[in-house]
């Protein structure tokens, strides 16, 4: 494999003197700069895998002479931030979640820690830019239109625990009933109590089957929805009277969930997150517009 | 009494497919079942029809019939798998492309697959095997050995890529990638290649040259090592009999890199060898020159077939691969570079002499530009195996670009190139219909693989760079979906270059079936030449 000097131009050299189907080959040498760039990958390599962990022993590998570790990078870089961080964080678990936001460096650090933890976990359900999937059951975060509240103790609450969900006994739960599928109304009585709701949210609707359909609501409805269909955050039960629907305000829509009801889960955060995740997520989502 | 040992083989497939139908217990294998039942029915009255008809086979003879069917299936499958590329990069852009009526069939994640394997496996796997059939009966002096059993090699991997194309769609997969076969696919599979192991091997073994050419030293080695690669990913153990899903033998990180193992040599044995044997023996026959180094040949041969195998594990750095794996995969990947190169200095200084005919001959210039990109994916992939690039580069569009460039580029021009060389030869016309018509596909697919590259280069470094932004307090500062959204422009860039190469791919084929049509015929001897 040595590296000799091209000295005649490639038409001079002699071929090997075999030919196929009319294909020779010329003995030509092998380019100098291959052959060493060639050499210089080796000796690179063999002395890399010297300085790092490379070659496999009986019982493990070769650790390398720096001692190098991916594992031991990935940790020391998170516990540099942890222990930047440890006193701030410390500070917003310790603090008044309601006073927090007179704490302007306190909020600062919540509102950009609130924000990533946002991107990372909530974006998947509630969108990048926290406005909900309309019509999907995904609510929007910017509205002043809250389910379970929307004062900082109530969000901090719901991601804490999450909604209606079973790995968590303090998740707040609550229940729609199947009137349909349950055959808890008729279905001439659900096709009232649609045109009454579209009615309460200003919609276009037969008035005559509304005012049969009020009956139904003060009957069935009112109980969770309010009789003035105004809603009630202590069960999670959605306003009728506004233009927002988590599952779409049409007519069909309304007596698809009349007749089969719905239920909207979230899981409880405490699972995966730290309390000053929580609440730094919860102070970035209070601040998004909608903050009670 | 041949035949009859035939008729009794495939009338026994065609009732055991059926009875395997009967009792599926999934669509795929249904369907797949159905398929074999059909395909052994019509191979069953193939062999009937031609019962004690005489045969006249002159063995002094090249046999090309199979090679021209070779041509007509790499042509078609090219064009069928650019079209699915074409559309699953639109379904990217424009997500609504993924019709509800399609959930479940059409849908980007069944697709994918589907366009992998049969840009690969059936365009690259076609042009493989045609031209691996061609160059050896020429570079040895030779009729191909065995007779019918190329046609069976042919007709073989055809039913491959119709049950496995079908299975795909329907939810029959292995879910590896570039091995979704199910397990009686891959048993097919086996079969297959090894009766194309016997032909090359048989016709190399009865050549009537002293030596073997180098392009049949890549042919070999692209055949044993895809069979080695093949059976030792495809360890699984099936459900049921009558069913298409199976389960793994190995697990966990183990079974991570026997597949990476498999994957990065299909690159390197299928994409890179193999076609690195179409590469000696067309590049020297179009330029009409001889080949620039023996010595580089072989050194570089047995480099890259020694280090390739190694290469692997730089498919998992920063996963759960031990860190002394990860190193050796890396390390393999660099001192790869040279070796690697040794084919695109070989392939490129051939035409030292001969560099008027780039300006004259279009084909010339695909096969240039192909080794061009071949050097330059060879470059680029073991720079992305440099740990500390590849954690930027890692799960990005960026690979995507990489492979696209090598697929595109390289085994795409060259395949052309051999099918522009192949067609008048084979149907003895006296040239391609028109040189126009290849200089107007030269430039379509050279600017599609420009803008389709250098759209995934942006969109997969800026994915790279948004998904590892942390802020000052080490909070990551995009959501994954600010990077999908980010991707839009680039994903329409990369459709619309797909649609270049495509429109190109189409182009040829009107050449070819042109050539074929409309040329006046030459007379050519297809007689064996006999050794010097």
């Amino acid at each position: 494999m040595c590296a000799k000097r091209v000295t005649t131009k490639p038409g001079d050299v002699q071929t090997t003197g075999h030919s196929w189907d009319g294909i020779e080959e010329y003995d030509n040498p092998m380019p100098r700069w291959w052959v060493w760039v060639f050499y210089a990958t080796i000796v690179w390599g063999i002395g890399y895998s010297i300085a790092h962990p490379a070659w496999p022993m009986l019982t493990k590998a070769t650790p390398g002479l720096l001692g190098s570790s991916t594992r031991a990078d990935v940790a020391a870089e998170i516990k540099r931030f942890d222990d930047a961080n440890a006193t701030i964080k410390q500070a917003l678990v310790d603090a008044d979640l309601t006073t927090v936001s007179a704490d302007p460096n306190l909020m600062t650090f919540a509102q950009n820690a609130g924000a990533a933890v946002f991107r990372t976990n909530c974006t998947t359900c509630h969108g990048s830019g926290a406005n909900g999937v309309a019509g999907k059951g995904y609510p929007s975060l910017l509205d002043d239109d809250w389910l379970w509240g929307g004062d900082i103790e109530n969000i901090h609450l719901t991601i804490t625990h999450g909604i209606r969900n079973t790995t968590d006994d303090d998740a707040r739960y609550s229940e729609m009933p199947k009137f349909g599928v349950d055959e808890i109304l008729e279905k001439p009585q659900i096709d009232e109590v649609v045109e009454y709701v579209l009615k309460l949210s200003g919609q276009e609707h037969d008035a005559t089957l509304a005012s049969a359909g009020e009956t139904v609501f003060v009957e069935n409805c009112a109980a969770c929805h309010m009789e003035d269909g105004s809603g009630d955050i202590t069960q999670g039960a959605p306003k009728l009277t506004d233009a927002i629907w988590l599952y779409g305000g049409s007519r069909e829509k309304i007596v698809e969930t009349v007749t089969y009801a719905r239920f909207g889960v979230m899981p409880n955060w405490n699972a995966i997150l730290t309390e000053d995740e929580i609440r730094a997520v919860a102070l970035y989502v209070h601040s998004r517009g909608g903050g009670q | 009494m041949w035949d009859y040992l035939k008729l009794v083989v495939f009338g026994l497939f065609a009732v055991g497919a059926a009875i395997a139908a009967n009792y599926a217990h999934d669509t795929a294998y249904l369907v797949n079942a159905i398929t074999v039942m059909l395909a052994a029915g019509i191979a069953f009255l193939v062999v009937l029809r031609g019962i004690g008809e005489p045969k006249f086979i002159n063995k002094n003879e090249y046999m090309d019939d199979v090679i021209r069917a070779g041509v007509i299936a790499t042509a078609m499958w090219g064009v069928v798998g650019f079209t699915v590329g074409v559309f699953i990069a639109s379904q990217l852009a424009w997500p609504w492309l993924n019709y509800e009526a399609l959930q479940g069939m059409g849908n980007f994640g069944r697709l994918r697959p589907l366009h992998t394997s049969a840009v690969i496996f059936a365009f690259g796997g076609n042009a493989l095997i045609m031209s691996a059939f061609y160059v050896v009966q020429r570079t040895s002096a030779t009729r191909l050995w065995g007779g019918n059993l190329a046609w069976f090699v042919f007709w073989g991997w055809q039913l491959v890529i119709v049950l496995a194309a079908a299975g795909y769609v329907l939810g029959g997969t292995q879910s590896r990638e570039y091995a979704e076969p199910v397990w009686y696919v891959d048993l097919l599979i086996t079969v297959v290649w090894v009766a194309f192991l016997a032909v090359f091997a048989g016709t190399l073994m009865k050549r009537k040259e002293p030596h073997i050419y180098v392009a049949n030293w890549f042919y070999l080695a692209f055949i044993i090592t895809i069979a080695m690669l093949h059976l030792v990913n495809n360890m699984a153990i099936p459900v049921s009999i009558f069913g298409s899903q199976s389960v793994q033998v190995t697990s966990g990180v183990q079974d991570a890199m026997i597949q990476w193992w498999y994957g990065h040599n299909a690159v390197g044995f299928f994409l890179t060898a193999g076609f690195l044997g179409m590469m000696y023996y067309f590049v020297p026959k179009q330029a009409e020159r001889p080949v620039f180094s023996y010595k580089l040949s072989i050194i570089h041969f047995w480099a890259l077939i020694f280090l390739y195998i190694w290469a692997g594990p730089h498919h998992l750095h920063y996963t759960a691969l031990p860190d002394w794996a990860q190193t050796l995969g890396m390390v393999m990947s660099i001192i790869l570079w040279m070796p690697s190169w040794g084919g695109m200095i070989n392939g490129l200084m051939t035409l030292s002499g001969a560099w008027d005919k780039l300006r004259t001959d279009p084909v010339i210039r695909m096969m240039v530009v192909s080794v061009g990109f071949y050097g330059m994916s060879t470059f680029e992939g073991p720079m992305m195996a440099i740990k500390a690039v590849n954690s930027l580069s890692h799960y990005t569009d960026w690979t995507i670009g990489h492979v696209h460039s090598g697929a595109l580029g390289w085994n795409g021009m060259i395949t052309f190139g051999a099918l522009y060389f192949l067609t008048p030869r084979l149907w003895n016309r006296s040239g391609l219909y028109s040189l126009k018509l290849v200089s107007w596909h030269f430039w379509l697919a050279t600017i599609g693989i420009v803008l389709y590259a250098s759209a995934m280069w942006v969109s997969g470094i800026m994915e790279g760079l948004m998904w590892r932004e942390v802020d000052a307090n080490g909070y990551l500062v995009n959501a994954f979906a600010d990077t999908v959204a980010a991707k839009y422009p680039m994903y329409v860039v990369r459709a619309l270059g797909g649609g270049l190469y495509l429109t190109g791919g189409v182009i040829m084929c009107y050449n070819l079936w042109m050539t074929v049509r409309a040329q006046p015929s030459r007379v050519t001897s297809h007689s064996v030449v006999p050794a010097e």
